[in-house]
């Protein structure tokens, strides 16, 4: 790691503040991801301001339907959680399924999304759910808040402080992980929602995505895994490695969904 | 005076007595050692396959805070630092020796592998140091590189080494080719297999480190290490890198966690360490980073082979020939040689009575890490070679795959058998083994379980491996006349205190194995005094006479023997003791249970009572004793020992992912006299761990210019926990004939023999698809790609 | 720079001055001299430096010392009490799930907090739990049986 500095403050404000006095000041919240790209020396922050202390940040709540969960929420936590067992019991498995249980115990949703891994879970979720990302400034939908590898819509000094979900007829999360990292290969979130089927997909492509030859087949065949039979989904643009072609990846986005389907009943 | 052991403690599941500082945080690893005023050193390395040092600019690194000092290779040249040996040389087919190019500690203006050591920064903390190795410019000039061994041996490839042509180290073969050929020309049937055996990454669980020291009012260097045999690193490193005589220099390889293979070599570190120690006059500091190790532990396996089955009307086997490509890395590593020659080629008569047996071997100078003897070294190559050949010879020829294994078994009645590729193996009982797997496995319910997996929409393949290997390394004549500098085998000291309790140093080294306990089983046993009075030493050259360390599973039966061989040597000095004390004729001295006796009398005395009389010799028979009652044994073994069994596994598949998991494992080995059976179980989980793992999920990946790709556990597949079975693990045992013990080896066959059996599981699965071969690991994509080229035929 | 963390370590406070870039492990390690966590990767994947914080597991290669400023943490020396230890340490030598050593104060640490959540694991629970920590010389089997018999012992 390199030197840096490192504040602790208890406001959304403050933290703001610190981060907007050093362009190269990174906010860290469970720091998961963070650390280990500090130790291999692929990032270089000057400043670590540490959101672990803010309490606005903290918390799950719920109102009806909606379920909003604080930024810096473990992911053990939400897995735990009775009112999200109660409302998405797909989003709590999602969170049970994040690393292992160690990384569970420190992670956060917040910085899960805020970093958008392509092969995370979190950014999943949240794009197969609908659901609202809420920063210190705005309120964005998912599908406008994921931009890309790594990147997302937050500006400078824009930090995401909660996501909103609203409760889905139904939904499941299936995952097949690369069998070293245990990271997603092919990670898929299958929801009925209100304003309709989405389907979306991490771990294939550059970052997460919607399956939109699949939610056609869903919507106009109906909810149901024979829906998907022999819809492919085009490898074009898909992640390949050592561990899966796109090919083979394209191929476990249909068969993911299949299995999501299923399982959300 | 301790009480006499109420009963025999060879045999039995006793508890580890090393668990408990290990289970509270107390083991005391390299890393775990510190000195005061010590520095701290980092490796720069390179980051080219291959390439020209043009130049290496360190000044601006030098300036940086903490920095003690920078040295690159010209510095440990002009130092008169030499290379690191090779310890064995394997001559051609025309008699002339391999090619053995000079290994520096630190390259001097070429780099041959990513990884391979360009300077090294010493400062006050290991931030420093890293924060300076940043700063370090080098001018590389980039060369092509030869990576794969099929590349580097194709017309044109780039040369690793100018004075190895071809890329190639040495071309071995063994056995007879005329014969063979013949029987090939008679032959009813041939079966052939195009063997990948992949390439691994050890990944022993602590991180190697090294910590030098010097002391300069005697002049005493100490390298703390993590070693398997700190006897073997202090010859090395002291007579051939850093001209230190043994008695300036101790090697201590304290707890060490894991090696299987991968820390018996002298590696750069250790040298640099301990020589910059003496230059700096400061204790060095070295540990690697688990990045580092993925670049620089010698890897293991990672040969291509080409086998062919000449077989009669009947199946029975009439001739083998295998023709393998092996890569050596770009550096000789300590044992490397003789991996896949006399540790391969030897094996590959198996279990089986082929008559006629000729191998030939091409070793191969590749621009990547060294490879080396790990996890069995040289006999999973063979085993996996041989037990896919026997079943592709079951399938060429439609006879069930158990039964073409019984038509060509050894009979249990035919040792000593000599092979016709150079070994002797002592004793087994293959067909015992086979019988006792299949019945343990429940072999015959096989297809009602197919039938429930199909129901499911899974695949379901069974797949057996019957083995045998070569271990208990080794005959030190023989040995020598196959190429290797040193000799094999073990030492055993046993000093019994005055009062009675006993130390005994071993020039074994325990790094899980769980020596401290069998060995005082063993001891307990051959003394007649309870376990709580004998404790084990090892892993210290300033403590143990010598030793050449503990791998090729040959701890028990040669360093065990040894310290029976010292054992037997106190009782009979004791008796000598005893009959003086007893007023006896030695020849009327009979020991047992930890009592002399004089036969056919209630007179006796307990070895503490001699202990004291041999310490406190006031009523003693000087004029022929001497005083003191410490004996060394120096072990030399017989012969290998030849642990052997069956191995089968049983598979299920996703077909439509490709997904495979291991459902059941039934192993059921020889593994001689088993000490412990509770530590012999435990050896072998693991080494099954290892075998499913390579089969199924590791692989080591170069990309074409040399850049390794699976260069952390984020990309090279560790098996876990979720990944495995429980296992069955039994054994049928025959005796080794020509040790004491009457014990085999235990560490390795795990490893050895599980791998075939995963893969016969996988293709037996997926042969309605016309599935005849596939290549470990059978990762899901490439199950799935031949269930999709199945689907379309 | 350096800055000071309290924290409080096997029941014991602790003050120390580090730098920011400091790993718990570290901090453990090199200033508090409790070598029983290790390191055994750089990618927070073999969990042979997992610790308690406030109770639950982590991965202290991956967490800075001032992130833990006014946590309690356990290590596996702050496991066995007054000299006796606890049933998953008797339970790991009981049924032979160590062997070289090296992932065992991760692995018991893990496993402890496993029976915290759940009293008594399946064996796909256990194996599944696991995940984040790799043994090299087990195979596993014996560490399953571990902490299966730890779960009973301790009432599960």
């Amino acid at each position: 790691m390199y030197a840096f500095t490192y504040q602790k403050p208890t406001t959304i404000a403050a933290a703001v503040a610190a981060l907007g006095a050093d362009a190269d000041a990174k906010p860290v919240s469970g720091g998961q991801t963070l650390i280990p790209t500090l130790k291999q020396r692929l990032a270089a922050p000057t400043a670590l301001v540490d959101l672990a202390k803010i309490p606005e940040l903290a918390g799950i709540t719920v109102a009806g339907d909606t379920l909003t969960i604080g930024a810096m929420t473990r992911h053990a936590t939400v897995a735990d959680s009775a009112d999200v067992k109660r409302l998405i019991p797909a989003l709590a498995a999602l969170a049970e399924g994040i690393g292992d249980p160690q990384v569970r115990n420190r992670g956060t949703i917040g910085g899960s999304i805020a970093n958008n891994d392509p092969a995370a879970d979190y950014p999943a979720g949240c794009l197969g759910l609908g659901a609202t990302i809420v920063t210190n400034r705005r309120e964005l939908a998912a599908d406008a808040f994921f931009t890309g590898m790594f990147s997302t819509a937050l500006d400078d000094g824009e930090l995401v402080t909660a996501v909103k979900f609203t409760k889905p007829k139904r939904a499941a999360y299936v995952k097949f992980p690369n069998p070293a990292s245990r990271y997603a290969i092919v990670g898929v979130f299958v929801a009925e929602t209100a304003g309709g089927i989405r389907v979306a997909v991490t771990g294939a492509g550059a970052g997460v995505f919607r399956a939109t030859a699949l939610e056609a087949a869903l919507a106009s065949k109906g909810f149901a895994a024979a829906s998907l039979d022999g819809v492919a989904v085009s490898a074009d643009g898909l992640n390949s490695d050592i561990h899966a072609s796109a090919e083979y990846r394209a191929h476990l986005i249909t068969v993911m969904a299949k299995r999501a389907v299923a399982a959300a009943g | 005076m301790p009480d006499a052991p109420s009963n025999y403690q060879i045999g039995a599941s006793v508890k580890r007595r090393e668990d408990l500082r290990f289970l509270t945080g107390n083991g005391n690893y390299t890393d775990d050692i510190n000195r005061p005023g010590q520095l701290y050193a980092y490796i720069l390395r390179s980051t080219q396959a291959h390439a020209e040092i043009v130049s290496i600019d360190t000044k601006a690194a030098r300036a940086m805070p903490g920095v003690v000092t920078i040295y690159t290779g010209a510095d440990m040249a002009a130092d008169g630092i030499g290379g690191l040996p090779c310890g064995w040389q394997i001559h051609s087919k025309d008699g002339s020796p391999m090619v053995e190019p000079s290994h520096p500690p630190i390259v001097v203006d070429r780099v041959r592998h990513v990884g391979d050591n360009v300077a090294v920064v010493i400062a006050d903390s290991l931030a420093q140091a890293k924060d300076a190795a940043e700063a370090i410019a080098i001018d590389y000039k980039a060369l092509p590189a030869a990576v794969s061994v099929t590349a580097a041996v194709a017309p044109g490839a780039p040369l690793v080494w100018d004075t190895a042509p071809g890329n190639q180290c040495y071309d071995w073969h063994l056995g007879d080719k005329a014969a063979t050929e013949a029987a090939f020309a008679a032959a009813k049937t041939i079966a052939k297999v195009d063997i990948v055996n992949n390439r691994l990454i050890p990944n022993a669980m602590e991180p190697r480190a090294a910590l030098g020291d010097f002391n300069p009012s005697s002049g005493e260097y100490t390298l703390f290490t993590t070693s398997q045999n700190p006897h073997v690193i202090r010859l090395l490193m002291g007579a051939f890198v850093l001209k230190l005589p043994e008695h300036k220099l101790r090697v201590v390889a304290p707890d060490v966690g894991g090696g299987f293979g991968s820390k018996i070599y002298h590696y750069a570190e250790e040298a640099i360490c301990t020589w910059a120690a003496g230059k700096l006059k400061r204790p060095v500091k070295w540990t690697a980073e688990r990045t580092e190790s993925f670049m620089t532990d010698a890897h293991g396996r990672d040969h291509v082979t080409h086998a062919e089955m000449a077989m009669d009307g009947e199946g029975r086997f009439l001739a083998l020939r295998v023709s393998t490509k092996a890569n050596m890395g770009a550096y000789l590593s300590t044992f490397a040689p003789a991996v896949p020659t006399y540790l391969y080629g030897t094996l590959l008569a198996g279990v089986y009575k082929t008559p006629a047996i000729y191998v030939e071997v091409q070793a191969v100078f590749t621009n990547t890490t060294p490879v080396d003897a790990y996890r069995g070294a040289g006999r999973p190559e063979a085993t996996f070679l041989l037990e896919r050949l026997v079943d592709e010879c079951a399938r060429v020829t439609g006879i069930d795959r158990a039964d073409i294994r019984r038509r060509n078994f050894i009979a249990a009645d035919a040792f000593p058998y000599q092979t016709p590729v150079a070994l002797q193996y002592d004793s087994g009982d293959y067909q015992g083994c086979l019988d006792a797997a299949l019945a343990a496995h429940n072999y015959a319910g096989f297809p009602a379980r197919k039938a429930e997996s199909e129901k499911a929409g899974k695949l379901r393949g069974i797949g057996l491996s019957t083995y045998v290997e070569a271990c208990g390394i080794a005959p030190s004549a023989v040995v020598g006349s196959l190429g290797a500098r040193a000799g094999l085998f073990e030492v055993g000291k046993v000093r019994v205190h005055p009062t009675g309790s006993v130390t005994v140093f071993t020039g074994t080294h325990s790094h899980g194995q769980g020596h401290e306990t069998t060995f005082a089983q063993v001891v307990a046993d051959a003394l007649g005094v309870g376990m709580d009075q004998v404790d084990i030493v090892h892993g210290d050259t300033a403590n143990v006479p010598f030793g050449m360390g503990t791998y090729g599973s040959r701890s028990l039966a040669v360093g065990g023997s040894a310290i029976v061989k010292a054992c037997d040597k106190i009782v009979a000095k004791a008796k000598k003791i005893a009959a003086h004390l007893l007023e006896a004729a030695e020849a009327d001295i009979e020991f047992k249970d930890g009592m002399f006796k004089v036969a056919g009398t209630d007179r006796q005395k307990a070895l503490a009572e001699i202990s004291l009389a041999a310490y406190v010799p006031h009523n003693y028979p000087i004029d022929e004793l001497e005083p003191g009652l410490e004996e060394t044994a120096f072990y030399d073994p017989k012969n290998f020992t030849f642990p052997g069994g069956t191995h089968i596994c049983e598979v299920e598949i996703d077909p439509e992912t490709g997904v495979t998991r291991v459902t059941q494992f039934t192993a059921v080995d020889d593994v001689g006299r088993v000490i412990n059976p509770m530590i012999v179980e435990g050896q072998v989980h693991g080494g099954l761990a290892q075998g499913i793992g390579q089969a199924l999920l590791e692989q080591c990946v170069y990309d074409a210019a040399g850049q390794l790709l699976t260069g952390s556990m984020m990309d090279y597949c560790m098996p876990r926990a979720d990944d495995l079975p429980l296992f069955y693990v039994g054994q049928h045992t025959t005796l080794c004939t020509h040790n004491p013990l009457g014990v085999k080896g235990c560490g390795e066959v795990g490893a050895i023999g599980s791998p075939p059996a995963v893969m016969n599981a996988v293709i037996d699965a997926l042969k309605g698809y016309g599935v005849t071969n596939m290549d470990m690991p059978a990762t899901p994509e490439k199950v799935w790609r031949a269930v999709q080229s199945g689907r379309k035929h | 720079m350096q800055v000071s963390v309290s924290l409080t370590v096997n029941g014991k406070a602790v003050t120390a001055a580090v730098e920011p870039r400091t790993l718990l492990v570290q901090l453990l390690r090199e200033h508090l001299e409790l070598t029983g966590t290790h390191v055994g990767c750089d990618t927070s994947q073999c969990g042979a430096c997992v610790v308690h914080v406030d109770g639950a597991s982590a991965k202290s290669c991956t967490l800075l010392a001032v992130q833990c400023d006014g946590t309690s943490i356990t290590t596996i020396e702050g496991l066995a009490k007054d000299g006796v230890l606890h049933p998953m340490q008797e339970a790991f030598r009981e049924h032979h799930g160590l062997q070289c050593g090296f992932c065992t104060p991760g692995m018991v640490m893990s496993a402890v907090d496993l029976l915290q959540h759940n009293a008594k694991p399946s064996e796909t629970e256990i194996r599944e739990w696991l995940e984040g920590n790799i043994c090299r010389c087990t195979g596993y089997h014996n560490i399953v049986k571990a902490v299966q018999h730890a779960a009973q012992q301790m009432g599960g």
